[in-house]
Parts: C-alpha cells; structure tokens; sequence
C-alpha cells in the first residue's frame, strides 16, 4: 500500500525506493554496534519498504546506529523504536539485537513483571558507612503516542498534559509539583540544580542522532514529590523515566516507594483512558532497546576504594550481574574511590529479581571491602557465576 | 474546526488510506491496531495550533514571520519527494537564535521546496536579503570575470583572496532531505565532471571515507579539509546525517580551485591564492564553474537554478549567487576606529574573523568580504568587495599617515 508522506522523519520512504537496495544500503564496515552486527544487506532489503503505522521505517530506526559508529570497547545499541509497533513490525532486525543486548532473550521468552516490594528480602540495612544512597529507576511510554525519536510537538505535549494531569492527583507522601523546562524560574532551575534533578538537554550523539532531541525544551519537564523522594522526567529519552532515591542504606524503602509510586501512576493513567505499553514478550516498552522488560536500574553509591583496585573486581561485578558507573552516571569516571554499582540486566527478570540482586550483591562487595580494609584475603567470599 | 482528515485528503499528495485521529488533545481518542488494515498509516494526529511551535524565546527569520495562519495552511503539505514543513523549520524551532546575530531559521529539503513553501520562504527571503521580493523581481547571473575592473590588491596588507559559491545538482534532494543513494548518486556525477578537468584546473578527488591519514594531514595543513558540522544549526537540519558517507574534497594540483562535495550543499567551490590577485582568482572561478557546468551537461544533468532565485542552494542565505567574495586583510588601525563598523556597512561588506565564520580577528587581519548574495550579479559582487577593500586599505594608510579618514556614502539598494 502506498504510505503517507511522512511528518516527523528525517527521510522519505517512498523516495528511496527508486533505488536499489545496494545503493542505499549503509556502510557499516567502520562500526561497532548491536545494529551494525545485525544488519546485512539481504535483512536491509527485507524490511526497507516496512514501516509501522505511523511511518517509522528502518532508516529511522537505525540512523543513530549509522551516525554512531561505536568505540572498540563499548558496544552500544545503534537502534531505537518510534512508536510501539517498531519492535513487531521490525521484529527481524530487533529481536537479534535484543538477544544480543540481553543476554541471549530469545523471541519466544516471556518476562515476568512484579512490582510487590514485599518480595524483596532485607535490603533496609545495608551499611551507611558505606552506601551513601539507594536509588531506583525505570521508563514508562504511553500507550497511542509515538516515542520521543519519531513523535510530533502535539504528541508530545500530550504527553506532557496527560502526565502532569495525572501525577497532580498524587498525595500524602507522594504529593508534589510539576516544573516545566520552559517555564522554569531563574531560582527554581537552581533549587532542581543543587538537588541533582534537573536533566538538559541531550548532549549526546547517540540521542541527537535518533531525532529525540527537538524541539527542547517544548513539552519538557520535571515532577518531583514534596520530599524529593520521588522524580519524574517527562519527555526526556522515553515519554516518563520514574526515579526513587534517597540518601543513606535503605533501598527496601527506596523500592517500596518505588513500587507504590508507580503503580499509582498507572492506575491513574487508567482512570484517563491510558494504559502503559507492555507485552509478555518485551515487557514495558521503551525507546531504547537496552531499557526493554523492567527498565529498571537499581544502583547505589558506595565506598569502595579497596576493592575497585582489586584485581578480580570487573569478574566479581560480572558474577555478580552488576555494573559499575561513576557517581555522575553512565559515562562518569568515579570519584574518591565512590562508586555507582547497580544491575546490569533488564529484561528476562523480573523488577524484584533484579533489586535483589542488587541488595545481595552490595552486601557481599562491603564485606570484601571489609577485609580488605583489615587486609585479609576475599578470595573465600568470591560467588560462582549465577 | 474543519475536519484534519478532509483537510489532510485534499492537500497531500500519494496517500493511501489515512486513518485519522482527530479531536482536541484531552479527548485521547485511539485506534486499535485490529481495526486498521496493514499498511495504512495511523496517526495521532492533532490540529495545526496543537502543533504550532512555541517561537516566543526565538529570534530568526522562520520565527520572524512563520504565523499559525501560515503554519496551518502549509502544514500538511509535502514537495514531491515528501519533505514537510515541520523538517524545514526543525533547524530553527531547536536553534531560538542569539539576541543579536538573526540566523535564517530553515532550510529547503529540495528545490522544489522554495516553491511549496513559497508563503513562508518568500517572507524569509525578502528579509534576509535586504528586500529583494522574489515574487517580483529577477537575480541576475554573470559570470564574466572580464568585466572586473582593477582587482590586484597591495598585498601589503592583502594576503589572501578567496571566491566561493555552492551549486545543487537538479533531479536530487537537497542535505538535509536526501537519502544515501542520492547523497552518493551527487557524488558520483560530480566526481565524474571533475575528472574531466584539464590544464591549471586538472586535480584529484580525496573521499572522507577512503584517505589515508596521510592525506588527511596534507589537507589539513593546506587548510582544505573540513570536518563533520558540528554547528546545531546545521545538525539539526539534518545534513550530517550518514557521516562521513559520500562527502570528499577535489582540488586541483595546484592547490587554486577546491570544490567541497556534500558538505552543507552538494558542492561547494572555491577559487583561492594568497596574495592580493582577486581578479585572476575570479577569473580562475568563473572559468572553473563554466567547465564543470559544461561537463555535468555532457552527463545530461544540470544545476539547480531559476530567474526568481538565481542558484538554489540549501540555505536561504545563500540564494542567488551563493558567493562570498573575500580578502585576509591587515587593518590594525582602521578595526580600531569606531567609525569601522559603518565603513563596512555602507560599503556593503561585512568582517570575519580569519578563521571564518563565527571566529575572532587574529592580529588585527580580518576576512572582510561582500554582505549581499541575492539580487546583484557575481559580477557586481566581486566589483564591490574590489572597490571596498581598496577604500579600506585607503583608509589604513591614512590613518598611518596620522591623516583622517571619511565613512563613504551608502551603497545603493533595491527600491
């Protein structure tokens, strides 16, 4: 069928059908990323002429991946989805690199979704000599509305209004305020600032290239609870990322509030006619492959100035299924020996499965720290690969 | 309000069926997927004033003058090759402009482009260049470098002199809209052309893709090689998209005529030498433009050009000739006087620092080159940047010679 002249690409489908295959194929033969290892010419030529409902096509999924050839050593994902029929309409390229990214998930894997912070065991006390905070985070997408990549200014600031609308209706502990990039004041972009929860607009080429960067500020915006426990990030990289945290060992608490925040949220997005866009499969549905299932990060900031210059610290991270950050986030060196340590996995388990992993795994690095500091050896304390 | 999905029907151009939501934002209607048949698009879509772009903070010429009336009735239109309106103004709704320096604010994805936006770009171009109507008015094109009178600066205090334009391969979408293919089909044909230079003009072409570092520093060193924009009002139009694919720099052996192929434009080119011999460097450019014209010809394809707007290019600014004639000059004392600025100004020209646009005068020597791109000739153009750098260079030496200077009359302009 011949589709729409498309809005919000930055290419036309129809247009490049007059050429071959070949001659639009990409040259992909300096990159490194999960798109660039799947993508042949035969797949490129398969899916060239697909778009989804609202006119996502290939070129626009992996037009980051294109730009971005990618660093040697870090793999990153070099595609993104427009809307939520992306990841099935496109299913050939995107299941591979989803079994790539994710640790083998396979197309007819199912995820398990459970956000009943009762299932969590301990976790309320690990050690504030150590852990300076607990943290929590995932991405929520609407349900009709295209992703930040391909969506319209309408799009999105419906997004905006439907979430604002529904996080004012939030109360007691979770009562709080909206602040609009566009509208911020002098001091309250300050006061967001000094709290570390004012995010800017996207530096990086990876988010630039993929389109979801226009427009900024239009539509953008920060909701956080009156106690800074509890933030919302409306049309940042997905249409919400939820974040919990709190300063001190107490990520039971962290999750908790977690777990209830967002499922408050959903509830009143239900109220509205909206639901969140999750499947069996992928579970909740998100721009960036890497975020799909949980799209949850659960890390915290811990001293561990011995054992990050352990030698085994990578392969003990590994066994662990954890990661290691700097405390400004991906991308950050460490400072002071302080690390930011959270899961390293997404999808395929669920969001208790994976702050448990979390709590488990912190617990265990601060007792290595421990004997270190005392200088006597870990190597007892060292876990089997999971 | 009229229907979005009759209004939609009437102006696109190539639809199939268009499922169309329509509705005011808090309605939230939604389609399911069961109900819509495969390859039919759906959209979420909203009403031209729900998609207006917020321009209160912007300062540039699509702001200027980009009504919702306007947006409303281009908004939903689309050249032949599909490019939109909203792809158009993308670069200038990220880009709200600097208080003091109005930039133009879009592009054109196509040539068609300044037509099916005629309502806005008209609007745009009128301002930009300094009323030239083009609904009224033609640009003239003359590229007979015998014309130019004098032309050999005292090189003193000229120790460059540079000529460049850009030029637009018709039948091929434009940087910011184009496909690979097409990105590589401009390449192809140009570098085709090119080999087909002989004599002074006689060179070789450098792919970004394929040069050896090697090349890479002798290129760098001579001055010729450009980077991926890195500039957000060009990457936000898009053109640096598949970088480095498709992009390279011809020059010729003697390192006098360069043409840049995929940059902001299909192709840039520019005539240069150091010293003070800007008419032998127009002659160079004028000659070296006939050739490869002739020889894309030969090919069977033309440049992107018309009577209203003269060469099509991909930014407004640089409609009609695209040229920017210009000299490294020396100007200690003159940069000095503050009467500099309206000296520039009545003379048509304008400063840079030497490292180009948007960098700052080393040593007191400044790029000054010609303000005006649309309405007046290459010719006429040229003349001017000679007549005003001889004033100015006048005015230099005067001021050594502790003698006052006058700021001259204003050049005329159109009615």
């Amino acid at each position: 069928a011949q589709g729409a002249a498309m809005p919000f690409g930055n290419t036309h489908n129809q247009l490049k059908m007059k050429y071959t295959p070949e001659q639009e194929f990409p040259d992909l033969s300096k990159h490194n990323n999960h798109m660039a290892k799947v993508l042949t010419p035969e797949l490129y030529e398969r899916l060239r002429s697909k778009q989804t409902p609202s006119g996502f096509t290939l070129d626009d999924i992996i037009q980051t991946g294109v730009d971005n050839p990618g660093h040697p050593f870090v793999m990153t994902v070099g595609c993104v989805a427009g809307d939520e029929e992306t990841y099935d309409v496109f299913k050939d390229l995107l299941d591979p690199v989803i079994q790539d990214r994710h640790g083998g998930y396979k197309p007819t894997d199912k995820h398990k979704t459970d956000l009943n912070a009762d299932h969590l065991k301990g976790g309320d006390d690990l050690d504030p000599n150590y852990v300076l905070s607990c943290r929590v985070r995932t991405g929520r997408s609407i349900r009709g509305f295209c992703l930040p990549p391909h969506c319209s200014r309408g799009e999105r600031r419906a997004v905006e209004k439907l979430s604002t609308e529904a996080l004012a209706s939030l109360s007691g502990d979770l009562k709080g305020k909206y602040y609009a990039l566009k509208n911020m004041t002098e001091a309250e972009q300050q006061q967001l600032i000094d709290d570390h929860f004012l995010f800017d607009k996207p530096v990086s080429p990876l988010l630039l290239a993929s389109g979801m960067a226009r427009d900024w500020p239009d539509a953008r915006g920060i909701w956080h609870n009156d106690n800074k426990t509890f933030l919302v990030w409306v049309n940042e990289e997905d249409h919400l990322r939820v974040i919990s945290m709190q300063k001190g060992g107490n990520m039971k608490e962290v999750f908790s509030r977690f777990c209830d925040g967002l499922t408050k949220i959903e509830t009143l997005f239900k109220e509205r006619g909206h639901v969140f866009m999750w499947n069996e499969h992928l579970g909740y549905v998100l721009t960036c492959p890497s975020n799909l299932g949980t799209g949850l990060r659960g890390g915290v900031h811990v001293k561990l100035p011995n054992m990050s210059k352990h030698a085994k610290f990578e392969d003990i991270l590994k066994k662990l299924k954890l990661q290691k950050r700097g405390t400004g986030g991906v991308d950050t060196a460490a400072v002071g020996g302080i690390f930011d340590i959270s899961n390293a996995d997404r999808l395929g388990f669920s969001e208790v499965e994976l702050v448990q992993m979390v709590v488990d795994g912190v617990k265990l690095l601060i007792e290595m720290e421990k004997k270190l500091e005392k200088g006597q050896p870990i190597d007892d304390l060292i876990p089997a690969a999971k | 309000m009229a229907s979005s999905f009759s209004r939609v029907l009437s102006s696109k151009r190539n639809i199939g069926i268009l499922s169309l939501v329509g509705g005011s934002v808090t309605a939230g209607f939604l389609l399911h997927r069961e109900h819509v048949s495969a390859g039919a698009a759906v959209r979420r879509r909203y009403p031209a004033s729900a998609e207006y772009p917020d321009l209160r903070k912007h300062n540039n010429c699509m702001a200027s003058h980009l009504t919702p009336a306007i947006y409303s009735k281009l908004c939903d239109k689309a050249t032949p090759n599909g490019y939109m309106l909203d792809q158009a103004i993308q670069t200038g709704v990220d880009n709200p402009g600097h208080p003091f320096i109005k930039t133009v604010g879009m592009v054109a994805g196509d040539e068609e482009s300044y037509e099916v936006f005629a309502d806005l770009l008209d609007p745009v171009i009128k301002e930009r260049h300094n009323g030239y109507d083009p609904t009224t008015m033609k640009h003239p094109t003359d590229l007979d470098s015998s014309k130019i009178q004098s032309g050999h600066f005292d090189e003193r205090y000229v120790l460059s002199s540079r000529v460049r334009t850009g030029r637009s391969i018709r039948g091929l979408s434009l940087p910011p809209a184009c496909t690979r293919a097409e990105r590589r089909e401009v390449e192809r044909v140009v570098v085709d052309a090119l080999a087909g230079l002989k004599g002074d003009l006689s060179g070789r072409y450098y792919s970004l893709t394929q040069m050896t570092e090697k090349e890479q520093q002798q290129l760098i060193d001579d001055h010729f090689l450009f980077d991926k924009p890195v500039s957000p009002l060009l990457t936000c139009a898009g053109m640096a998209r598949d970088w480095p694919d498709a992009r390279g720099i011809w020059h010729n052996n003697e390192k006098t005529f360069l043409i840049w192929i995929n940059e902001e434009d299909h192709t840039r080119v520019i005539s240069m030498e150091r010293g003070g011999n800007m008419r032998r460097v127009f002659e160079r450019f004028c000659r070296g433009l006939k050739e490869v014209e002739r020889l894309i010809q030969e090919r069977g394809w033309e440049f992107m050009w018309n009577e209203r707007l003269g060469y099509i290019l991909t930014c407004p600014s640089n409609l009609g000739t695209g040229l920017r004639a210009g000299v490294h000059v020396k100007l200690p004392l003159l940069s000095k006087d503050a009467r500099f600025s309206k000296i520039l100004d009545n003379l048509r020209l304008q400063k840079r620092g030497t490292g180009g646009v948007d960098t700052a005068a080393v040593g007191g020597v400044f790029d000054i080159s010609n303000l005006d791109r649309l309405g007046h000739s290459e010719v006429q153009l040229v003349q001017t940047v000679i007549d005003g750098v001889n004033y100015l260079i006048e005015c230099e030496k005067r001021l050594e010679r502790g003698q006052d200077i006058k700021v001259p009359p204003p050049l005329k302009q159109f009615k």
